[in-house]
């Protein structure tokens, strides 16, 4: 049986070692845009595709990348198991030319399973400027199936690969006999790796020219060393969140007096409509207010910092902080791995914890999963940055200011990640004994990354994700909030009788009712915490318009807000229930209703002690 | 002279063989698809700001392992 459906003339996989640019190569085929990254994980789930090539259609499939087919770990079984249920009519093998002799061990496992297949050394530029050669004509011969030289970037060598897989799909109709044991090559690692040995002995010449090499070499030097290692890294990150602090305010302050402009515009012409003033409410007040919070004070911090934190992941940093750090998450009982599932949190929780399959142990896998949301993601970061702007560097300190709000929010980031530990130690404590994995971790070339196609394809990713969300999410919460606002019970709304409800809860940990409430409500998306907020305590009395931080300071202010709530609120926001779409990844990774609710009770429980407590004592010395 | 070593023992820049990998089979079949498998070539390149781990140059890729993963792997040391 073969694993086609009727839409598509031929199905196609993509398999290979990780990082070897499997979604390069599947992005540049499909005209997709799966993120890519320069280290290995990236890309831990099949992704699917279209390529339309002379006239027939090609099912593609990216397999995750796994160093071997012996399923010991999840991409292995995945990677496997689609191979053989699925029966590709090809299988693209794609494999770093820079490490040939590793990455023929991994093809040669491949062609015993599938003999229909295309070889592709790709990074061949890289492997060139590293001085190594490969005689594909050769190696062609030697494996039996075609074998191309590409490199992502290039066009021509894509152009190559869509014939020739092409004209390998075309031959798999008429040659059946796709898994012919008899002839197969072996599947012991042991002599996959004698007899990988052999065939690069015979087709692949090294010169002592190793341009690549050298200049990972050099920056580790400086990236990794006792003395500068970690400074660098710090320094790194303070100059991320100085530019998206910085960056963000002049983007964020125009689309607030346009969207200030266009209200105005709107409630003239819903006046002159005759519109009911419960129309204009929902409408106005409701739905468009939240929305144009999130897009002018919430987009831009997110739109900015996304990209900037791509451009990292291209240029193989990030492994080298998992590098760095391994040492301290040892002494916590977990994996080194997981400061790359916690980078990852800082964009996306939800994206963080399907990166922790990574984490081949179960137990350091299921602490990586709850902790996650320990790191404030995108959508929290602005949340942080507007809170820390308006009560500790002030909203009109200018460029001195935005440094001190980066290292500000450096410093949040560094106490996120030593909880993370902390939290992590305890629970490798508390769960069942078991030995851990040990740590092996690849340390790819640093690359260049592509400045301008990273930026601009996830500036353009994040903000439609951003807008979409806000359309799906913050509308129909404005709505809601709306509804609550201005629906009576008695002689107060539904929202005050809510609000008064959770105050006093509120107020003993340092907040107050109306944050509380925000925080519940902003479950689905926490972009909408801070436009409930000012929702909620502009239908207690004071009315204007909040699109900037200086107004939003005065409203703040206005309802008794201090530096005590000002840290509390911080704290909170690092500190509680994930979002909806992070607690329903975690459900799908776990498997267990058991554990997703831990992972929603552990930062809650712990941001409401630390609050009641911060609360407490600072309320004795100010 | 026969003097076999940990591979945490050989020092930065100095090339060995494998001889033993006693690690538990799980992390051994790991290792040996990253290439580091008896009969292997390797050679520590540099240390973490904590000295744990230290990376391994290994068949042209730059390999991470903890010290104590690597006291299970028994080296050769080469000149």
């Amino acid at each position: 049986m073969r694993g086609k459906n009727r839409q598509t003339d031929y199905s196609v996989a993509l398999a290979g070692n990780p990082n070897v640019g499997k979604s390069t190569i599947f992005n540049a085929l499909t005209g997709l845009n799966r993120h890519t990254g320069n280290w290995t994980g990236k890309t831990v789930d099949c992704g699917f595709g279209i390529a339309k090539i002379g006239g027939k259609l090609f099912k593609l499939t990216d397999l995750p990348g796994t160093y071997s087919l012996n399923s010991f770990s999840e991409e292995e079984r995945i990677a496997k198991d689609f191979l053989l249920n699925n029966n590709p009519d090809c299988v693209i093998i794609t494999l770093n030319s820079n490490a040939i002799e590793r990455n023929l061990s991994f093809a040669l496992e491949v062609l015993a399973l599938k003999k229909n297949a295309v070889v592709c050394l790709n990074l061949s530029d890289e492997a060139e400027k590293n001085g190594i050669s490969i005689d594909s004509k050769k190696l062609s011969d030697l494996l039996g199936v075609p074998v191309i030289k590409t490199s992502a970037v290039k066009k021509d060598s894509l152009k190559k690969l869509k014939s020739v897989m092409r004209e390998a799909c075309e031959k798999s109709g008429h040659s059946e006999s796709a898994n012919d044991l008899d002839t197969a090559p072996s599947t012991d690692t042991r002599v996959l790796h004698i007899l990988s040995r052999q065939i690069c002995e015979k087709c692949v010449t090294k010169s002592d020219k190793r341009r690549v090499d050298e200049r990972t070499a050099r920056l580790d030097k400086i990236l990794t060393s006792k003395a500068t290692g970690i400074p660098i890294m710090l320094a790194l990150f303070a100059l991320l969140f100085w530019i998206t602090a910085i960056g963000a305010n002049y983007p964020s302050e125009l689309l607030g007096t346009f969207f200030d402009f266009i209200k105005q515009k709107l409630y003239d012409l819903f006046e002159l409509m005759n519109a009911p003033g419960f129309l204009t409410g929902i409408l106005i007040d409701g739905i468009y207010t939240t929305l144009s919070w999130v897009v002018s004070v919430m987009l831009p911090p997110m739109a900015i910092f996304f990209p900037l934190f791509s451009l990292i992941e291209d240029s193989g940093y990030l492994p080298r902080i998992a590098f760095n750090l391994d040492k301290a998450y040892n002494k916590s009982g977990v994996h080194g791995k997981q400061s790359l599932t916690m980078a990852m949190g800082l964009g996306c929780n939800a994206c963080g914890v399907t990166g922790c399959r990574i984490i081949e142990s179960p137990k350091e896998r299921l602490i990586a999963v709850l902790t996650n949301n320990i790191m404030p993601c995108n959508g929290r970061l602005p949340i942080l940055i507007a809170i820390i702007t308006i009560f500790f560097t002030g909203t009109a300190a200018g460029l001195l200011g935005s440094v001190k709000t980066a290292l500000i929010l450096l410093l949040v980031i560094v106490i996120c990640v030593l909880i993370t530990l902390l939290v992590s130690k305890v629970l490798s404590v508390c769960l069942k004994k078991e030995s851990a994995s040990g740590f092996l971790l690849e340390l790819p070339p640093y690359r260049k990354p592509q400045f301008r196609k990273t930026l601009v394809r996830s500036i353009l990713d994040r903000t439609i994700f951003v807008l979409g969300r806000a359309a799906a999410v913050a509308a129909p919460a404005g709505a809601v909030i709306w509804l609550f606002a201005n629906i009576y019970i008695g002689d107060s709304s539904i929202l005050k009788h809510c609000t008064d409800f959770f105050e006093p809860f509120g107020s003993f940990i340092g907040l107050d009712g109306v944050i509380v409430m925000a925080f519940i409500l902003g479950f689905p998306a926490n972009e909408t915490v801070i436009p409930i907020m000012i929702m909620a305590y502009s239908a207690s009395g004071v009315m204007s318009d909040f699109t900037s931080y200086s107004e939003l300071s005065a409203m703040l202010s206005a309802n008794n807000w201090s530096a005590i709530t000002a840290v509390c609120m911080i704290i909170m926001t690092i500190l509680h229930f994930p979002c909806s779409t992070t607690c329903l990844t975690i459900k799908k990774e776990t498997g267990s209703l058991r554990q997703t609710l831990l992972s929603m009770l552990i930062p809650t429980a712990l941001g409401i002690i630390l609050c009641a407590i911060t609360a407490n004592i600072m309320r004795m010395f100010l | 002279m026969e003097n076999i070593i940990s591979l945490c023992d050989l020092s930065i820049n100095k090339n060995g063989t494998v001889t033993e990998i006693k690690c538990k089979p799980k992390l051994k079949n790991r290792m040996s698809d990253l290439g580091l498998y008896e009969g292997a070539e390797v050679c520590p390149v540099m240390k973490s700001p904590f000295d744990d781990p230290r990376a391994y140059k290994v068949n042209d890729t730059l390999i991470a392992l903890r010290n104590s993963d690597a006291k299970q792997i028994k080296v050769k040391p080469g000149d």
